[in-house]
């Protein structure tokens, strides 16, 4: 016996050295990284799904569009080289990269733009952001390289928009196959998708520009925070770019093995009420809820004080932002009389839905608590994602949820016709509209005011806190973004090492 | 040597005398009646209102005025921990239940016409076996959602084919008994030589199981609510308290510590009153001693 506990003891040590030196011989820097993700995308195709974890994982990397928006917000080109607008700011010509190739060996060249945008614009388009490409009047193909775009009215935005993952340039031979098989001209390839486990991406050997310094890119889907941080902990994954645990962050920040970025996103989240149910048809109930909320409970209850707060629905880093955090003061007595006023009964039962992230699951069960000291019994409804999407941003079936809207500078969402909380307002409609119709700056800030306060005069929803962009990674690991202008994961710059 | 307990050695002490010298029916029991007492308790009186968010007082360390201090939402943990037995002790007692209250007659019938009724009831009960309490549970969810009523039926289901299989082995060779053939010849029928004779014959093992099926059905409850298949928030739940409290296991060990404890000791307890029981109840067991 003693022999042989003896034999295996020193197999052990011949392999723990064998296993020393081979890490000593690659010492080169490491090609691969794993990336933890909270939300499995339902499907990979960015210009037909309204999920943002779509583009978390293919924007940039799988897909690209005309322009790219930066980790600074900024507007770079990507397939469009270079562009020139007429001075009546009605007309884009693109100048496009030549000798770029789609991922099937097929060509890209100015048809396949033209297709892209005829196709989002179409009546039929599920893009998930027709309002990009609303104000787009013709697309004319002048030759192979060089592509016309015509609008109805200067947009200040427009090339910003079109560096978003809903505008990305997909093929017509492809296009129709992208949610399992996607099909750009990014850098990295689509290799496996294990449903419910992981994204894999490869290198793409043809790519256009500058090659990616990594061989592999592997997106794991953990939604669980707890598994979350033994992942990191046990190296497992190299980073959560958006990490879910706020409560762990000083003892990552501890660690020398980590580094940790505490970053903005564009995540405005909110407690958002069917505006086309009763009681919140009545904005004296709507106003009612934003009265009932403490929002710093919130932040520090289910962020532990990450998140700053918000009063509309814009972020405060962007420009015109206007504080409106004093709007509706928490006061649960005049919240009560509130609802009182408008008919409400003590003991009102709403179904309050929750899908899957903790900042909703952990924030819905405090706000359900405030809502209750108010005498509205929420029922918390915990959804998975999937079910998210199609009860209530599709079928639009509940009453309250608590989400985030990482889109940038989405104000257009509350002048769509039919979207999740179903405010129909005339008035914010043609603010709307004119704002997007204008191009000058001072006009245009002035106009992005007056929207905010009009969303949050008319309380369509309970503004709590902008999404705080807590990235923790292995500290060897280099070129991940900070902060989140748009929702994505850009691995085009991520490396290993000094 | 002419003691009196050696002339009489046949005779048996009372019941109360035997539990009481019996180390581990008191301790389980003890346990137990701590439990139950905590439970109906906190309907009346808890420490401060169970469950009750308040973000200003969260992770507060234990002192007078919260024992066990509070948790991530400034929730009390003790008044946290009274209600969450009354959780605990209604999914698991409602379980047992449904298992004694389908199990039992299934067994019953199955062992009185054997046959091929009860071969097809006897192997449907195996069918239901195959599947753990969870699979249950998630199954459910997505008929009905997740609720204590959901954690209720799937650990009761899981009961049955328990129940039916110790009431149908117990009762195959009670058929075959004297009494039973007698019962027989004077022309009673299946049903009645059920309730007269069988059923009363093993009543002490069917108690014996359905406290051990207790503290299964509490581990059960537990294991459900931590993987958000159980009973839904704010209702509390020893389960769903031990998985919140996994990310805080550097900031604030007690949380899970406290929950967990909890739970051990509530089954440990359940399972030492199961043991004492059989050996109290079990004539051939007391005999032997």
């Amino acid at each position: 016996m003693a022999h042989r506990i003896a034999r295996v003891l020193s197999l052990a040590l011949v392999a723990g050295i064998a296993g020393f030196a081979a890490g000593v011989a690659s010492a080169a820097p490491r090609k691969d990284v794993t990336l933890g993700v909270r939300l499995e995308p339902p499907h990979l195709d960015p210009t037909a799904g309204a999920a943002a974890a779509i583009g978390e994982v293919v924007y940039a990397n799988v897909f690209e569009g005309l322009t790219r928006i930066d980790r600074n917000g900024a507007v770079k080109p990507a397939l469009a080289e270079r562009w020139e607008v007429s001075p009546d700011g009605r007309t884009y010509t693109f100048f496009l990269r030549k000798g770029v190739k789609f991922h099937d060996g097929t060509d890209f060249d100015a048809s396949d733009v033209k297709f892209t945008l005829d196709r989002a614009r179409a009546a039929d388009s599920v893009n998930p952001q027709k309002g990009l490409f609303a104000p787009i009047e013709a697309v004319e193909v002048v030759d192979p390289a060089t592509v016309k775009v015509a609008l109805k009215q200067p947009t200040g935005r427009f090339l910003f928009d079109m560096g978003w993952a809903a505008a990305v340039i997909v093929a017509p031979e492809s296009a129709a196959d992208n949610r399992t098989k996607p099909v750009g001209t990014g850098p990295f390839t689509l290799a496996t998708w294990a449903k419910g486990d992981r994204i894999e991406l490869a290198r793409n050997p043809n790519y256009w520009g500058r090659p990616a310094a990594l061989d592999k890119a592997t997106f794991k889907i953990i939604g669980d925070p707890t598994a979350a941080f033994a992942a990191l902990m046990a190296g497992d994954v190299d980073a959560f770019p958006i990490y879910p645990a706020p409560e762990n962050v000083d003892q990552f920040k501890a660690d020398p093995r980590f580094k940790v970025v505490v970053g903005n996103t564009e995540g405005k989240t909110i407690l958002a009420m069917n505006n086309g149910r009763a009681p919140f048809t009545d904005i004296r109930v709507r106003r009612a809820l934003s009265q009932a909320v403490d929002r710093k409970a919130v932040i520090d209850g289910a962020m532990y004080g990450y998140g700053a707060p918000i009063g509309s629905h814009f972020a405060p880093q962007d420009k015109g932002y206007v504080d409106l955090t004093g709007r509706y003061p928490h006061d649960p007595k005049a919240a009560q009389a509130l609802l009182k006023e408008a008919g409400v009964a003590a003991g009102t039962r709403l179904r309050l839905v929750l899908p899957p992230p903790d900042y909703a699951r952990r924030g819905g069960e405090i706000i359900a608590a405030q809502l209750r000291k108010v005498g509205i019994e929420a029922e918390l409804v915990p959804m998975e994602w999937a079910q998210w999407l199609s009860e209530v941003f599709k079928n639009r079936n509940y009453d309250l949820t608590v989400i985030s809207h990482v889109e940038p500078l989405d104000l257009d969402i509350y002048a769509r016709e039919s979207y999740y909380f179903d405010y129909k307002n005339p008035e914010y409609k043609a603010l709307y509209d004119e704002l997007a119709a204008t191009s000058d700056e001072g006009k245009r800030i002035e106009l992005l005011k007056k929207a905010q306060e009009k969303i949050a005069d008319d309380a369509v929803n309970v503004f709590l806190f902008l999404l705080p962009k807590i990235g923790i990674w292995n500290a060897e690991l280099k070129g991940l973004w900070e902060n989140a202008p748009i929702p994505v994961n850009d691995l085009t710059e991520v490396r290993w090492g000094e | 040597m002419t003691h009196p307990a050696d002339i009489a050695p046949r005779v048996p002490r009372p019941f109360v005398a035997r539990a009481l010298a019996h180390p581990s029916f008191l301790l389980g029991g003890a346990i137990a009646l701590v439990v139950a007492a905590m439970a109906l308790l906190s309907f009346v009186w808890t420490p401060h209102e169970a469950g009750a968010i308040e973000i200003a007082r969260k992770l507060r360390p234990p002192s007078t005025e919260h024992w066990f201090g509070t948790d991530q939402f400034g929730r009390d943990v003790l008044s946290m921990i009274m209600r969450g037995a009354v959780t605990s002790m209604a999914v698991s007692f409602v379980a047992v239940g449904i298992g004694v209250g389908l199990g039992v007659p299934l067994g019953l019938l199955a062992a009185a016409r054997r046959g091929v009724l009860g071969e097809a009831v006897m192997r449907a009960n195996d069918f239901v076996f195959a599947f753990p309490a969870l699979i249950i549970a998630i199954m459910l969810r997505d008929v009905f959602g997740p609720g204590a009523v959901n954690a209720m039926v799937a650990i009761g289901i899981f009961n049955v084919p328990v129940f039916a299989r110790l009431a149908y082995g117990a009762a195959l060779p009670l058929w075959t008994r004297e009494f039973v053939m007698a019962a027989r010849v004077a022309g009673k029928g299946g049903a009645l030589i059920t309730l007269e004779h069988i059923l009363p014959n093993m009543l002490n093992l069917l108690i014996v199981q359905a406290t051990v099926q207790l503290s299964l059905g509490i581990l059960a409850e537990a294991a459900l609510s931590y993987v958000g298949l159980g009973v839904q928030p704010p209702q509390p739940s020893w389960g769903r308290m031990l998985n919140e409290a996994q990310t805080l296991m550097a900031l604030a060990p007690r949380l899970a510590l406290i929950p967990g404890t909890a739970i051990v000791l509530t089954v440990l307890g359940l399972n030492l009153l199961g043991d004492g029981l059989r050996d109290l109840l079990d004539p051939r067991l007391a005999r032997e001693r």
